[in-house]
Order: structure tokens, then sequence, then C-alpha cells
């Protein structure tokens, strides 16, 4: 093992020599930006649309590609990046004002209409954008949509929305647009941090509200970085520095994207110094990572929240003193420490600790390991004799499952089985029809750092991930009056009161909170990861 | 001869038919909600929903779709994948990987194979024949998903003797290790059947009567022995080109080559049929076209079979 380090670094300074003979040509040494050109693991994107993005790698290389309105600083909180403010007086009616010099790879200017237009394209229906919903709270959205009368089975199609445009956003000049919401929402500012939100250039549309197809392939954003030739798909995905960049000027020449389809196989090439960034560790490395990398395996927050959910429209499960007994019976720091190996951390709350607002313990004692007073109060509570816990095969969650039915088929004296679905999908369908698939597995990632976000989808009567039937007035109530709230401040109030409704009603057991475990080569140093799972490209240094 | 040949393509064309409707059905009874699948843990909106339907004809029935499909493969199109990606442009990254993986794989195998079969056959019970089959016993009872990381754990990673990693655009030499690993079981089947070929073929009437006529070691062993018994290997060989090209699952995922293997897996598990059922059509004339040559190549080395 000795010898190894010697040939590290000449294995080192040899590909750092390659890399500088190979972008000398370049010429722009300006403001002594290094001529490091950074490799970054991803796995194939599905798209390259802000608007149809939603995936990490995608998003990861949006965020070289593009300038969000507004970032998040170190407590999470939105800052203003292209946009020079986020102004609103009620919460419904915002303006935003667009910094000045900000202009698209083709240098084209960035104009209120870049927004404008890219906005109106991912919401409108039938365009089929994964993340439209982002614009569900501004005016005229439901406009934008159509229902197909007869179901997608039938032969009619769905007819044409009433509007192709959403009528909440208005140019005021060049380089401020205002946002009129359908309802207040004091955290609208918050939301504009997620990829949805890019602009995009004129050059992007065949005709008006028309994207070109393969604009795709070599898409032009307005941010820090440009793409260098095209989408190399299933291989890699380059880009450089944009010279004309007005903003923060990162320390690296440019990122290569390397196109992973396992993780395991990056793992390889990081260990052997090929690649630079492995921004997650396979599960069956991390127990190796410390010896292989040493310092260079790091961890940080993310946003992940994994629970298990009961169906509270059935019977058995429909009284919170089961649902709270089970949760007792559960030793969640034993299961993160033999089958996560510490890569996760138990979760006791009903939201992230990376949003603001977030308290730890909010689920108090019905979180709290007790296995004698667990089963007293089951058995008082009548709770059922058999239970599974339901969960998809295809995303390794066997281990913890059947880990957690050991412990419940000890501590409550029960049967527990883990039941696996092929997918997530056939998960969801038995749920909508309301089979009888006794407990199962969800999980959360957030799309903005916000409680709302959690609160929001997850537990409200209608939540769109609210699969397990939990209705709660009251919750419902504070949740609204949060959404509403005039400011950040009293929003958070409000949705704290409402978590403690869930620390009482127990419709899901939280377990634990995810973290990015990542890993860098020798060749690059200030690697940081933020909770999106994408790496900060602006700090990362060629070491 | 020219009868055989035409005869044999007529078959491989309705096995081609055959072969993808039946493949088009399984896709598509496994089909449960595929733009679900294609989403990931997110609930998909009905809006898009709505589109994507209507752009993939995923509302049609079942004969409707493959009459699509057809129409497409005599047109030259072979349609979009549900990502959006057309699949001809598909096949054109994956196949040109895959194939070289695999013939590199077959010539590896074969070489080192069918040399320690022949050696091992003609030294029967020497020490030589005992390790082989030793060697040859090991090989074949490590499954791939075993021997592919540990291959790459010790000659990519801590010796650095060769990439941990193929990558996209693989380089020859970076093909080098998966090449040795995927061909490692074909290797040891070869060099078996190699084995036993030429011990079987040294006791036969032809051998004693050459060898009676005084021809040297040499060519009785190197003409007369080795065509005879290469023809079971040959056939094992054509089919086993195929079936590498359609098992580099594994290798292609450990040593991170985007190819036919790791597509498939992909089209697969999101339910993807376009795909799917693309890469078949095209994995079925392979094996149809290598299977011919393997027939004609037997007419060539055994002259009785074309006369059938």
């Amino acid at each position: 093992m000795r010898g190894k380090t010697a040939i590290k670094i000449s294995a080192g300074l040899a590909a750092t020599a390659l890399l500088v003979t190979a972008c000398g040509g370049g010429g722009d040494d300006e403001a002594g930006a290094s001529n490091a050109v950074v490799s970054v693991e991803v796995a194939e994107p599905q798209y390259l649309l802000p608007s149809n993005t939603n995936e990490t790698s995608g998003s990861q290389v949006l965020a070289s590609l593009f300038t969000p309105l507004v970032d998040y600083d170190a407590d999470n909180k939105p800052v203003e990046v292209a946009a020079e403010s986020v102004t609103t007086t009620d919460n419904v009616t915002w303006t935003i004002k667009l910094k000045d010099g900000y202009t698209f790879h083709n240098g084209e200017k960035v104009t209120a209409d870049s927004y404008i237009n890219a906005w109106n394209y991912g919401s409108y229906g039938p365009n089929g954008q994964n993340n439209s919903y982002f614009w569900e709270k501004v005016e005229g959205w439901s406009d934008l949509q159509s229902e197909d009368p007869d179901g997608e089975e039938g032969p009619q199609k769905a007819p044409e929305p009433k509007a192709k445009t959403l009528t909440g956003l208005a140019k005021v000049d060049d380089l401020t647009f205002t946002v009129k919401l359908s309802a207040a929402f004091s955290e609208f500012k918050t939301m504009l941090g997620y990829t949805a939100f890019y602009p995009l250039p004129a050059a992007a549309f065949a005709s008006e509200g028309v994207v070109k197809e393969d604009f795709e392939e070599a898409i032009i954003g307005n941010g820090p970085f440009k793409m260098k030739g095209t989408w190399q798909h299933d291989s890699q995905i380059e880009v450089e520095q944009y010279a004309e960049y007005p903003g923060d000027k990162p320390k690296i020449q440019g990122v290569i994207f390397k196109i992973y389809q396992a993780l395991p196989a990056a793992y390889a090439d990081l260990a052997s110094d090929n690649l630079d960034v492995l921004k997650t560790i396979p599960t069956e490395n991390i127990s190796s990572a410390e010896a292989d990398l040493g310092d260079r395996f790091k961890k940080s927050a993310a946003s992940t929240f994994q629970f298990v959910a009961f169906p509270t429209y059935q019977q058995e499960f429909s009284k919170p003193e089961v649902r709270r007994a089970i949760s007792q019976a559960i030793n969640r720091d034993e299961i993160i420490k033999s089958v996560f190996k510490d890569s996760q951390t138990s979760a006791r709350s009903f939201v992230s600790p990376v949003v603001a607002g977030y308290r730890e313990d909010t689920c108090g004692v019905n979180c709290a390991f007790d296995a004698a007073k667990a089963k007293s109060e089951y058995d008082a509570a009548g709770g059922p004799k058999k239970i599974t816990i339901t969960y998809n095969g295809d995303g390794g969650h066997k281990d913890w499952v059947d880990a957690t039915c050991n412990q419940l088929k000890t501590n409550l004296g029960i049967e527990c089985t883990g039941v696996a679905e092929p997918k997530f999908a056939d998960l969801l369908t038995k749920l909508d029809q309301k089979q009888p698939i006794g407990m199962f597995r969800m999980g959360w990632v957030m799309d903005y750092p916000s409680m709302e976000n959690y609160l929001g989808p997850i537990y409200t009567t209608d939540g769109s991930s609210n699969y397990y039937g939990y209705s709660n007035k009251q919750f419902d109530t504070l949740y609204k009056e949060g959404v509403s709230a005039a400011t950040p401040e009293e929003a958070i109030a409000k949705y704290q009161a409402a978590e403690d409704i869930l620390a009482n009603d127990m419709p899901v057991i939280p377990l634990r909170f995810g973290q990015n475990n990542f890993g860098h080569s020798t060749k690059v140093k200030n690697v940081e990861m933020d909770l999106f799972n994408r790496v900060n490209l602006l700090k990362i240094e060629a070491a | 001869m020219l009868r055989y040949i035409v005869r044999r393509i007529l078959q491989g064309v309705l096995t081609f038919f055959g072969a993808t409707l039946v493949v088009y059905a399984l896709m598509f009874a496994n089909q449960n909600d595929p733009l679900q699948a294609l989403a990931g843990e997110r609930p998909i909106s009905e809006a898009a929903r709505a589109a994507l339907t209507e752009r993939y004809h995923l509302n049609e029935p079942f004969i409707v779709q493959y009459g699509y499909y057809m129409r497409g493969i005599f047109t030259g199109d072979l349609g979009t994948s549900l990502t959006g990606r057309p699949i001809t442009q598909l096949l054109d990254g994956a196949w040109p990987n895959t194939f070289r993986l695999a013939v590199m794989a077959v010539v590896f195998a074969a070489l080192i194979g069918i040399v320690a079969g022949v050696v091992a056959g003609i030294r029967r019970a020497s020490i030589f024949d005992h390790s082989t089959l030793i060697i040859t016993l090991v090989l074949i009872s490590i499954p791939i998903v075993v021997l592919a990381p540990l291959m790459q754990l010790f000659f990519g990673v801590e010796l650095r003797w060769f990439p941990a990693t193929a990558g996209a655009n693989p380089t020859f030499y970076g093909l080098i290790l998966p090449a040795m690993v995927l061909g490692a079981g074909s290797l040891a089947t070869y060099s078996r059947l190699t084995r036993t070929s030429v011990v079987e073929n040294l006791r036969a009437d032809y051998v004693r009567t050459a060898k009676a006529k005084g021809l040297t070691r040499n060519r009785v062993i190197g003409v007369h022995v080795l065509r005879n018994s290469l023809i079971p290997v040959i056939t094992y060989i054509g089919v086993d080109l195929g079936g590498l090209m359609a098992g580099a699952i594994v290798t292609e995922g450990v040593f991170n080559i985007p190819g036919v293997g790791s597509q498939l897996f992909r089209g697969i598990t999101t339910e993807d049929g376009p795909l799917v059922v693309g890469f078949v059509s095209v994995l079925v004339i392979i094996f149809i076209v290598a299977n011919l040559i393997v027939d004609l190549l037997y007419a060539v080395l055994d002259p009785r079979i074309r006369y059938e």
C-alpha cells in the first residue's frame, strides 16, 4: 500500500498536465481562473429542460448552465442571485426585478420575457412537463389544464385548454415582471430557487409556445457555464466557463459530467482517481469508504425523509393508539447502525432538519424506543395480531423493512412480514384502489426548503402524496393559515402548531433523515454539496 | 448449396416475425403503467399523462400498437423510447460497444480455450489436462457478478494495470479487462468441448489411417483431427456470440460501458416497450445471422451436411 501514494501523485500530476495542455489553447485566462476541468458523476438525465427536469442528475447539469432567481444561504433562507429583488406587500402579487447584465450563452439579453415565456411553456398542460405543478399557485393555472372527459382509456381526446398563457404573469418593463398568485402564499420567494423557474432564451422556441425539439441537446442557459458541444447521451456532458457571465466566477475552467449506468462503477473510478466527484457513495461501499478515501469521504445534510405510513382508512390502523405503540416498538438507531452503517440519521420529527422551523424530537415520547410500554399500549388498544409492511422491491428497501419487522415481532409479540411490490408504481396503484396492503414505506425529497413543502404534500387532506387517507381538519386549517401568513416567521409558527397535531395523530412513523455521502479525488478540494444532492460548482477548486 | 442457403434465410425471416411478435406481446402484457415508471416515485400529473399517452399510442389496443411498430420497421423508423430519444439513435450508441466487447470476448475465449483444449486432449491425463480441468471448473463456477467486480478491484483499482471503467467511447485497451471477464465462462466451455472432441477423434479410424499413411503428427492433428473437432465448438461459439451480446448486462454495468445490456436493463425496469422491442429485434437478427453463418461453416467443414 505504501507505494500507492507515489503512484497516485504521479498519476495526478500527469492528468493535471494533460488537462493544462488540453485547455491551454482557450486563451481567456482572465481573473486568474484555474484551467482545471473537473469530472462529476451523474446518471443519464431524463430530460434537460428546466420545466421537465425533476431528478438530481438533470438538475445537477442544469445548475451549472443556469442561474436561479434566488439561491439559499447557510440557513436555507432565499437570497437573490439573478433577481435584483423579489418583493410583495400582500403575498399575492410579487414583483420580480432582474439584475442587469445577464445574458444567455448565445448573447441574448435575459429579460422579463425570458421568464414569462419559459413559465408559460412549463405550465401549459398539453406540453406534459413534469414540473408544471410548480405554477399551480399562479393565477390562471387551471385554465391551462384540461382533463380527458372519458379517462385516458377512452376514445375521446382531451380538449384544448381554455387559455395558453398564465394570466398571473405580467411584464412591467424589460427587467421587471409581476406574478399574481390565486391565493396568498408567504413563501413564494423560496420556491423560485427550484429548477423549474429558470428562464429560456428566445432561441429555445420554434414558434410561440413551442420549444425546439433538439433544444435539449445543446441547451442555452444564463449560468456560469455554457455547454461545450452537445449532450453525448450515455457518455458525458461537457460544460465550460461562460466568459460574459456577470456573477461570481467559478474557480474551475469547466466540468465534465460523466454518465454512469451504475454507482459501483463510478466508485471504482473514484478510488482509482479517474473521477473527481462522486455524489453518492453506493451503500455497499459505505463501510469501506473511510479506508479507501480517508478524509475525501464526506457527509452533509440532505433533504430526504423516510417514513412508514399507515393506511388510516383500514380499520385496524384507524386508532392513533395503535400507531403510536408501533412507533415506540421500533429501535431506529439500531437499524441505522446495522443496516445503513450510519449513512442516515434517526428521524423523530415530521419535517426535515434542513428547513427553517424544524424542531428536534417533535414526535416526543411516541418516537422514543420503549419495548415494554409499546407492548402494553398495543395490547390495550387491541392492535392487529398480524401486520405487513409493503415496499417497492426495486429500491433496496428489503433489509431495513425486514429489520423493522423483526423488531415489531420481538417487541410486540405479533406476526410481521415485509411484502415487496415490484415497483413503486405498483404500490401506488394498489393504494389508489384502497386495497388493504397494510403499512407501507414512503419517502420524500423536498422541492424547496420550507416546512410547507413537507406538511402540504404529505399530510394535508388533499396533499399530492397523501396516499394514506390521513385527514385532520384542524391540521388543514393551521396549514392554510401558515401558507397565507403575512411573514415567514408567522407562517413557521402556524406550521409548528400543525406539526404538533401530527405528533399526536401519528399518521406516519418518521424513521430516517437522509444525508449526502459523497467522495472526491485527490485532484480537487472545497467540494460541497447542497440539499438537492448537487455539487456546488462555484466553490470547487483544483487541488 | 444455394438451395440450402435460401432455405435457411427464409426460415430466418419467419423466426424474426415470430420472435418480435412474442416479445412485443410479452412486453405489452407486462406493462402496468410505463408513464408512472418513467416518473419514478412522484405522482405524474394528469396533463402530462394525457400528453404522453397520446404521443406513444398507449391507449391503443395491442394489435394496433404492433402495427405501428411493424410499419416503423419497414420504413426504417424504430420509433422513440419513452424518454423521447429515437431508438435508432440509441442503437447507434449501444451496438458498436457491445459488439466490440462480445467479439473481443469470443476471440479471447476461443484462442485460449481451443488451444488449451487441444493440448489437454492430446496429452490426456497429464498434469496439464488435470490443471486445465480444475481451472475451467473454477471459472465456470464463479458467477460473473462476483468475477467482474473482483477483477475490477484487483486489476483496475489496486494494481491499476487497466482503467477501472471503460466508459462510453472505450479504447481497445480499456475493453481488454471487461472482455476477459465476459469471455471467462465461454473460455471454460470452449476448452472442455474441444478437449472431449479431440480425445474422441484421436481414436477414430481416419486418424489411424492417416498415421498409417505416414503423415506427420502435426499434420494429423492440425488438419485432420482439428477440422473435425471444431464442428461442435463452432456451433457453440455461434450461439454464444448472440448470448454474450444479450448477456453483457452485468459486465457493462460494472465497467460502465453504455451498451445493449445496460440499455435493455433500463428499458425493462422502466417498462419502456419501444426500447426493449427495438433492441430485442436487433438481437434476434444477430442470433439468426450468427446461426446462419454457423450452419454454412458446418457445410464447409463437413461436406456431408450440405447435401442433406
